[in-house]
């Protein structure tokens, strides 16, 4: 079976043998995104972060089965990332436990991925592994991060819509103006809504939101403004202020207004234009961790045998500083220009 | 390129004692494979359908409430209908001796009763994904 083929006619085995190449990076894996490729750029790729604990999993498999109760059905899958051991390489992936409620449903696709050594939240081939769920139609890809904490924001780069959950009692107004995680949300949630405090952590959101967005109060005083020569314009789209929202994941409470927070998000970004802005940003990012790849492993590959080695050790020897160690290797390269 | 020997663990029926699934779990972890662990009360269709979503190269299924002659089958079969055919399968939990060479004749690779070493669960599994000679 080609599994390009197979991933395109809605073929499940393939899709996932698919995904496994991808992920593992093979040439097979490589030459099936190089011809899957012109089929991405579809979906919504909606990401999920947050600390861990404040039920990242069982709100994407709500969130999952709400989308899918829509009339128009989406396909949806999910991307769920966990943290692979630094020291066995092995890893434990758990997020499966909280979604069963999405067993047997034919449009759902749950996959479980080890992060692999990469920080930031995500694993090194999670871009890739959405493109070929893209290609497969998933309209709506959710991905939930490691949920390691304050610096997960490689999320914000690859998806187009961020919610970043967090749950009552996990941190004061001071977390809240921090920089990172709170500074990539375009939807934030507040999850647990039950339990006690939860107002309070909604009142903390509110307030860093309103000292992010002071132009709001004025916002709908002058819906149009005038340009230089005094003609009545449309004044741009103004910026996209974050909705603070609650839910109980246990019982659903909630779930339905961040769906349509989600489908808002979505029609802001295509209206400002700001969907194709991303996309260009996403490929441009992918482009760029892909090049510097590339070109390490020819610099590496083009040296003497040892030189890497011996440089090293000279470094180590307190002879070569970092920089005289990067000259004399580029001066040692067979496949950089000399001057 | 990176690779890692992926196995689903899983826990058939309805009894409720997942502490050695969990124990399986953090010991093939601790080897370096990549666990993916569903959680109790799965039906076969939920672990054929994951084992094929993750494409999983290790099948574990977890039985103490001795359906295991209904369960495993029904799981084989699933697999096997959704073109997973030469999947890995192995049983652990209280299994009686007479059922054990009833589940190989099933296609099951192993069974791991009560007191099996995990290393040489491990040592199986490698032996049998990667092709590595058993020491």
């Amino acid at each position: 079976m080609d599994l390009v083929e197979g991933v395109r006619q809605g073929n499940r085995l393939a899709l996932a043998r698919m995904l496994t190449q991808v992920e593992n990076d093979t040439p097979l894996g490589r030459e099936g995104l190089n011809r899957l490729f012109p089929f991405t750029g579809k979906a919504h790729l909606i990401g999920i972060t947050g600390s861990p604990g404040t039920g990242k999993s069982s709100l994407a498999c709500r969130l999952a089965k709400a989308f899918r109760a829509l009339p128009e059905q989406p396909k949806v899958a999910i991307i769920a990332i966990d943290p692979t051991s630094p020291f066995s390489g092995g890893a434990l992936l758990g997020d499966r436990v909280r979604m069963r409620d999405l067993s047997g449903d034919g449009g759902v696709f749950i996959r479980s991925m080890a992060s692999r050594g990469a920080l930031g939240g995500l694993a090194r081939t999670t871009s890739s592994v959405a493109q070929v769920l893209d290609s497969a139609g998933y309209g709506l890809i959710f991905i939930e991060t490691v949920g390691a904490g304050q610096s997960e924001v490689d999320i914000a780069r690859l998806a187009h819509t961020v919610l970043v959950v967090e749950a009552p009692g996990l941190g004061d107004d001071i977390q809240a103006i921090k920089a990172g995680i709170l500074e990539i949300a375009d939807i934030l949630v507040v999850n647990k809504a039950d339990l006690a405090g939860a107002d309070q952590t909604m009142r903390v959101l509110r307030s860093m939101i309103d000292l992010g967005y002071p132009s709001r109060l004025l916002r709908g005083c002058n819906p149009r403004a005038e340009d230089a020569h005094g003609v009545m314009v449309e004044e741009a789209l103004p910026p996209w202020e974050p909705p603070v929202l609650q839910t109980v994941s246990a019982s659903g409470q909630g779930v339905d207004e961040v769906v349509h927070a989600i489908q808002q998000h979505r029609d802001y970004l295509l209206q400002s234009n700001q969907w194709r802005q991303r996309d260009a940003d996403r490929l441009q990012n992918g482009l760029d961790v892909l090049l510097q790849a590339t070109l390490v492993a020819r610099l590496r590959a083009s040296l003497p045998t040892q030189a890497y080695e011996q440089i090293l050790n000279q470094m180590s020897d307190r002879q070569l500083s970092p920089f005289e160690a990067v000259a004399h290797l580029m001066e040692l390269s067979s496949v950089v220009q000399k001057k | 390129m990176q690779q890692s020997i992926r196995v689903l663990i899983a826990k058939p029926g309805l009894d409720g004692h997942d502490r050695g699934a969990k124990v399986v779990a953090r010991a093939l972890r601790d080897a370096g494979m990549e666990v993916i662990y569903t959680g109790l009360r799965q039906t076969p269709e939920m672990i054929a359908e994951a084992a094929l979503q993750e494409d999983v190269d290790v099948v574990g299924l977890s039985i103490l409430s001795g359906a295991h002659l209904v369960l495993v089958p029904r799981v084989m079969e699933l697999l096997r209908a959704n073109g997973q055919d030469n999947m890995h399968v192995i049983v652990g939990g209280i299994i009686p001796d007479e059922d054990v060479a009833v589940l190989k004749e099933a296609g099951v690779a192993e069974v791991y009763g009560p007191g099996s070493s995990t290393e040489k669960m491990v040592t199986d599994i490698r032996a049998a994904i990667l092709g590595e000679p058993v020491a």
